[in-house]
């Protein structure tokens, strides 16, 4: 396991099962994601099954089970985004895409996360990537900006 | 004693009790998809509300305990109603596949939605399409028919300690699964079974073996050969109508002839023969001072547990193969040069009350050569099956015995079938072995009974020894870790995988409560009274098999044939 685990685990180092929640958070801050080895190691340290622990985990929409993508793509479900059409959006990045919210895909560029409102109603549907907002999107300009990214990419794949 | 009124009649309750208990006491039937004998109430379903007068709303009584002069209505329409309405909102996210179910007829939601009057589908709604996991050799999820009624969580956590299965994600898309939602296969399950016993619906179930077991017995080329375990002649009768514990044994061995089986053995032979083999095994580690306490290596579930959870224990465990397994090695070996038959023209099934059989047959241990040495096992479930898709009518034939030269054993063997009962029979047989003559005594009464965990200290043969008998996993948890934290007046330790032990194994028919599982104890302890052998030494086809072909229990021929070794386990726990 990461050092940075460990150092973590130390931290809780008398902890009991109702602590189950903030070390999911703190180890999920850490690592980006809660791997498998993760579950398993805090499942020994608190002594609670894996199928506990990823119980609890998936009852909650901020734990994610695989690394971040390269792209970090947040949708934003909010009420406001909602009226305007975010399903869409959320659609038209699942097909393009062809993951699941929570999932990234196989080349490691792409991941795709369902927040609910991050605060830019505003600019309705919002999506963010990378932390930098994309406001008014519909499913045509999600499509877009998603080709747009996998060129740049390609091309500087090309040129190294 | 405390008096309550249901119904407008006075019943008996007892203080401390729920309401749910006083009542299926006196007979008044209250429906729950929930509730599991002996647990705490989860009050998941709703299904057994009542009205009490008094108290607003309507009241789970699997969770309400009774109260002097309280006034119930189980069956006010008010209850009834909500109670249907509940089975429409679980239906409405059903698959409408009841005739092609495995659990068509024994399904308690099918029951339900008959016995409320449902008609027509009320809730239009999407429904859940997940992915079937068949990746397990022994059972098969289908999340889309779970109700989430969680009692198969609760079973694994509660009474097995295992934990493989939990709730997965929230509201509506919920599912009951392994960590990472991955294949049962590769996570923590022992594949004892016990979830599909409990489940309500079909979505959990054993991966059937029927097909590969008709298609050989159609093959005119192969010797089909089949092996009943000690627990199945006093269960199968419950799915043709019989009382718990009738014992159908020559009628299920003229059955497995009418459905095409060449031979009929009886696993309590081999189990006669493990007893031989462990017996020495013992004895042998307690005069060569070898790793104590010993444990039964008999049930696969079991087996699993300790190379998973506890690899520190391995050794413990006896090199014993199962009765199943060694009944598989005797038939492809000794039985195929007997019968002058190649192994590979064998088919070799196995009747079994388990689940975890499936697996333990697929072991790499288990392996002669190429071939498994059991081919296809089938639970006590899936003979009845076979049995009606025959058209057999049990009451109408006539008992059979089974064939030479594995069908005759001693009642010892037929213990196997109840927690304790191995332990009964070996230490009758070490007694033997060690002294020379028989236990005073051949019945241990401290070893039989339903209870989790039984203890006694015996002299055998001059040396005070600890034996224990543990059956449901949790509570072998317990005994490994007394064990682990320093306690050693234990010598030999018997484990069953399911409380109570085989009678009440995952293969089991379904039907079966606390009543039905002690009526199939008795039953055996019965056979065992009546019995004319009851030590496996005494068996003399036994005492014939070590003349003829093994020579010695633990020689070269059984160390071959009839003993293994396990490895620690990586699964993620």
């Amino acid at each position: 396991m990461s050092p940075a685990v460990e150092t973590i685990l130390e931290k809780y180092r008398n902890a009991k099962r109702d602590q189950l929640i903030p070390l999911l958070q703190e180890i999920q801050e850490s690592e980006g994601y809660l791997s498998r080895e993760a579950v398993a190691r805090i499942g020994r340290h608190l002594r609670l099954p894996a199928s506990k622990i990823y119980g609890v985990a998936t009852f909650y929409n901020q734990f994610r089970f695989q690394s971040n993508g390269k792209h970090h793509i947040q949708v934003c479900r909010g009420t406001a985004c909602h009226v305007k059409g975010s399903a869409k959006v959320l659609d038209a990045l699942k097909r393009e895409l062809k993951i699941d919210a929570g999932a990234t895909t196989r080349d490691g560029l792409f991941s795709l996360e369902v927040v609910a409102c991050i605060g830019a109603c505003g600019l309705a549907p919002v999506i963010s990537i990378n932390g930098e907002f994309h406001a008014n999107m519909t499913p045509d300009a999600t499509r877009k900006l998603l080709r747009a990214i996998r060129r740049e990419e390609e091309k500087s794949h090309a040129a190294d | 004693m405390i008096q309550i009124e249901v119904n407008n009649r006075p019943i008996q309750a007892n203080e401390g009790e729920t309401l749910l208990t006083a009542l299926k006491r006196e007979g008044i039937k209250v429906p729950t998809l929930c509730h599991l004998e002996g647990l705490f109430p989860s009050g998941a379903c709703r299904m057994c509300v009542v009205e009490i007068e008094g108290v607003p709303g309507l009241v789970p009584s699997c969770a309400y305990p009774v109260r002097e002069g309280m006034k119930i209505r189980t069956h006010s329409p008010k209850a009834v109603r909500s109670r249907k309405t509940i089975i429409e909102l679980l239906l409405a996210n059903h698959p409408d596949d009841c005739l092609y179910c495995v659990r068509n007829g024994e399904c308690d939601l099918q029951d339900l939605a008959q016995e409320l009057g449902v008609r027509q589908r009320r809730f239009q709604g999407a429904r859940s399409s997940h992915k079937m996991d068949i990746s397990s050799p022994a059972i098969e999820r289908d999340p889309d028919k779970c109700i989430l009624c969680g009692k198969c969580v609760r079973v694994c956590e509660e009474v097995q300690g295992v934990s493989a299965i939990d709730f997965i994600g929230r509201g509506s898309r919920t599912v009951v699964g392994p960590a990472f939602d991955e294949g049962m296969n590769v996570s923590s399950c022992v594949n004892c079974g016990q979830c599909v016993v409990v489940c309500p619906t079909g979505a959990l179930r054993e991966q059937s073996g029927l097909k590969r077991v008709i298609s050989a017995i159609q093959n005119p080329k192969k010797l089909v050969v089949v092996q009943h375990a000690p627990a199945v002649s006093v269960t199968l009768g419950e799915e043709f109508g019989l009382k718990p514990g009738a014992d159908v044994m020559g009628i299920m061995a003229a059955a497995f002839r009418r459905l095409g089986f060449d031979r009929v053995f009886d696993t309590s032979f081999s189990a006669d023969v493990t007893i031989m083999e462990e017996a020495a095994e013992f004895i042998r580690r307690v005069q060569t001072g070898g790793r104590l306490p010993m444990f039964t290596s008999c049930s696969p579930g079991w087996i699993k547990f300790v190379e998973q959870f506890y690899p520190e224990f391995r050794e413990n465990l006896s090199t014993c193969k199962s009765p199943q397994q060694m009944m598989g090695a005797l038939i492809k070996s000794a039985f195929a040069e007997r019968e002058g038959v190649p192994p590979e023209d064998i088919f070799s099934v196995s009747v079994m009350p388990c689940t975890a059989k499936k697996f333990e047959c697929e072991r790499p241990e288990m392996t002669g050569g190429d071939a498994p040495d059991v081919d296809a096992v089938l639970t006590t479930r899936e003979l009845s099956r076979v049995i009606r898709m025959r058209g057999l009518d049990l009451k109408a034939l006539e008992p059979e015995p089974n064939d030479s030269p594995f069908g005759e054993r001693s009642s010892a063997g037929k213990l196997f079938g109840v927690s304790g009962g191995v332990m009964e029979a070996a230490i009758r047989t070490a007694h033997f072995m060690l002294t020379g003559k028989e236990l005073d005594r051949p019945k241990i009464q401290e070893l039989r009974g339903l209870d989790g965990i039984k203890q006694v200290h015996l002299e055998v043969g001059g040396i005070r020894m600890g034996f224990a008998v543990v059956s449901g996993l949790g509570n072998a948890r317990r005994i490994l870790e007394e064990v682990k934290a320093g306690r050693n007046d234990l010598h030999f330790i018997e484990v069953m995988t399911c409380p109570g032990g085989c009678i009440a194994g995952g293969g089991q028919p379904l039907s079966a409560n606390l009543a039905a599982v002690r009526a199939r104890m008795k039953a055996l302890y019965e056979i065992d009274e009546t019995s004319r052998v009851r030590t496996s030494h005494g068996n003399p086809s036994i005492v014939r098999l070590y003349g003829e072909f093994l020579g010695e229990p633990l020689g070269e021929k059984s160390h071959r044939l009839l003993h293994t070794r396990y490895h620690a386990r990586d699964v993620l726990q």
